[in-house]
């Protein structure tokens, strides 16, 4: 669409500035602030530069938070898209049944996420869990709060089922907007399931695809609560993604200035990727 | 290939409602029985869990207080949301690509970073423990979704609406309220819908920014499974009843959810 240029535009997105900056800009200054001080903890502070950056660019405790993060999401977003596209895909299109599916698929994106965590905790306990006791019944030895693999398996299952459905969601309303035109063309041309899903369905599902693997990415990188719940970090340090060890460092041993400079890189590093991605998106769209 | 098609549908919505079973089949248990034996249904069917929750006002108060700052948070979101979400759609003003960035890198801050310094800000303005403490702080990854989202169904009606409306005398406010809303009406149950989402399911800033008179249920929960021990089965019904208000949502909203996808950006 053609825009007007139009200064007075601003006071439009004013109320919206205030608000944000607010909550924005007051509390990333504060980290800001820490993560270039050292304090003894009697409210005096004395200027450390950029010491608690290096201390945490070179801590193998970060390096190691940081290798299980991108395990984790990646591993997700590996499993989640082509299984929520594949969902999409399968899913009436019209009838009775789509409001059914789409509500009861929308139901675990509502569920608090300590809920979540505490759900899959009673679910999948070896001894009064459906999941764990099944899975032992079935000769597996499997117990999430002892082996670091189990934990993981776990916490991969939880995190599917929590998201896809979003992915799906997604998806879904990527392919309801393909016109009937479309793939009556494709009929006359003789074309087969996957060259409509490869030349019709795939580039227009491009666009909302990206949203979900943008979201997907984001949220999964910022996940707390429910890893927190389910397995605490634990068994050992196998399952503390990032945001779990900041909070640790943040509220559990206060050291504010190690803490601060890790929430920065951190942020950092969201930000970059999603950059990325957004920058793909926005030249996607522009073609 | 049409029974396949109807498989797969069915074994995920299959594999969503388990652990929901599970959960709720937990809340109807006594906490004897679900320590003591592994059963698929209750043997012994308590509705104990759930009174016990409906007459305990640090129970119950949870539920309302989670609700007045969803609620806070989604109409201030929406309706600040509105006004921005039109400027970006409409004009072009200096600025306005590197701020619809910077709005969006607020949906990417991850809570973790700011639990610390949301605490000793809200703390510092007087606003620690109220509702208005928790609704304020959910705005910050809120209000740049619902620019997004409605940004997205605004760019989809064409500029002809405005020009007629104001062809036929309309001002600026009037056309805003009597025509332009109307129109995205679906944009908007969309944006709220996502509000109230992502406000109803956090929970480390609302956890971080309350104590006692606006905590909210899902801390409630978590404090309850410290201090008290093992109360499976109390956990479990509270956990379910979390589960209601957003089923209703979904419900209301089910048909803008398809179409609004289609149209919009989320």
């Amino acid at each position: 669409m053609n825009k007007i240029e139009n200064q007075k535009a601003w006071f439009f997105v004013l109320p919206v500035l205030l608000l944000v900056a607010f909550n924005a800009i007051v509390p990333l200054m504060t980290v800001v602030n820490y993560s270039v001080q050292e304090t003894f903890g009697d409210n005096t502070f004395f200027w450390a530069g950029v010491m608690w950056f290096e201390d945490v660019l070179h801590s193998e405790r970060f390096h190691a938070a940081l290798g299980r993060q991108m395990l984790f999401t990646f591993s997700i977003l590996a499993i989640e898209i082509p299984l929520g596209v594949a969902i999409a895909l399968t899913m009436p299109r019209k009838g009775f049944w789509v409001p059914v599916c789409l509500v009861l698929m929308a139901l675990p994106l509502l569920i608090p996420y300590n809920v979540v965590g505490a759900m899959w905790n009673i679910f999948a306990l070896p001894d009064i869990g459906l999941l764990g006791r099944s899975l032992n019944a079935l000769g597996f030895d499997y117990n999430f709060t002892r082996q670091p693999g189990d934990a993981w398996f776990t916490l991969i299952l939880m995190d599917v089922w929590h998201w896809t459905s979003l992915v799906v969601l997604l998806a879904y309303a990527g392919l309801v907007s393909i016109p009937d035109a479309y793939y009556q063309a494709a009929k006359i041309d003789g074309a087969k399931p996957f060259a409509i899903f490869r030349y019709i369905q795939l580039p227009k599902m491009k666009r909302v695809l990206t949203i979900a693997v943008l979201l997907r990415f984001m949220d999964s990188f910022m996940i707390y609560t429910e890893p927190f719940v389910l397995t605490g970090g634990g068994p050992g340090n196998s399952t503390t993604l990032l945001s779990i060890d900041l909070v640790k460092i943040a509220l559990g041993q206060f050291d504010l200035g190690p803490a601060a400079a890790m929430s920065l890189i951190y942020f950092l590093i969201i930000l970059l990727m999603s950059w990325v991605f957004y920058t793909v998106m926005m030249r996607n769209e522009a073609q | 290939m049409k029974n396949v098609n109807r498989f797969v549908p069915a074994l995920y919505i299959l594999f969503l409602l388990l652990p929901i079973y599970w959960l709720v089949n937990m809340s109807f248990k006594t906490t004897n029985e679900i320590l003591g034996s592994f059963t698929l249904w209750p043997q012994e069917f308590t509705f104990e869990n759930y009174i016990t929750i409906f007459t305990d006002p640090t129970w119950y108060m949870g539920y309302v207080n989670s609700l007045t700052y969803v609620s806070i948070n989604t109409a201030l979101s929406v309706a600040v949301a509105l006004p921005a979400a039109y400027a970006f759609s409409r004009y072009r003003f200096l600025g306005d690509k590197h701020l619809f960035f910077w709005l969006l890198t607020n949906r990417m801050a991850p809570p973790a970073v700011f639990a610390l310094p949301f605490f000793q800000l809200y703390s510092a303005v007087g606003l620690f423990d109220t509702y208005w403490a928790v609704a304020l702080a959910h705005t910050l990854f809120n209000i740049p979704l619902a620019v997004w989202i409605l940004e997205g169904f605004m760019s989809g009606v064409p500029k002809e609406l405005d020009e007629t409306a104001y062809v036929d005398g309309y001002s600026f406010p009037r056309f805003f309220i009597k025509i332009f809303i109307p129109t995205i009406a679906a944009g908007i149950g969309v944006a709220a819908f996502f509000c109230f989402m992502f406000s109803w399911v956090e929970l480390l800033l609302a956890k971080t920014l309350t104590a006692v008179d606006a905590k909210p249920i899902a801390a409630t929960m978590t404090r309850t499974a410290s201090t008290s021990g093992y109360e499976l089965g109390l956990l479990a019904a509270a956990g379910t009843l979390t589960i209601i208000p957003g089923a209703f949502v979904i419900y209301f909203v089910r048909n803008y959810i398809a179409r609004g996808f289609a149209l919009g950006r989320v």
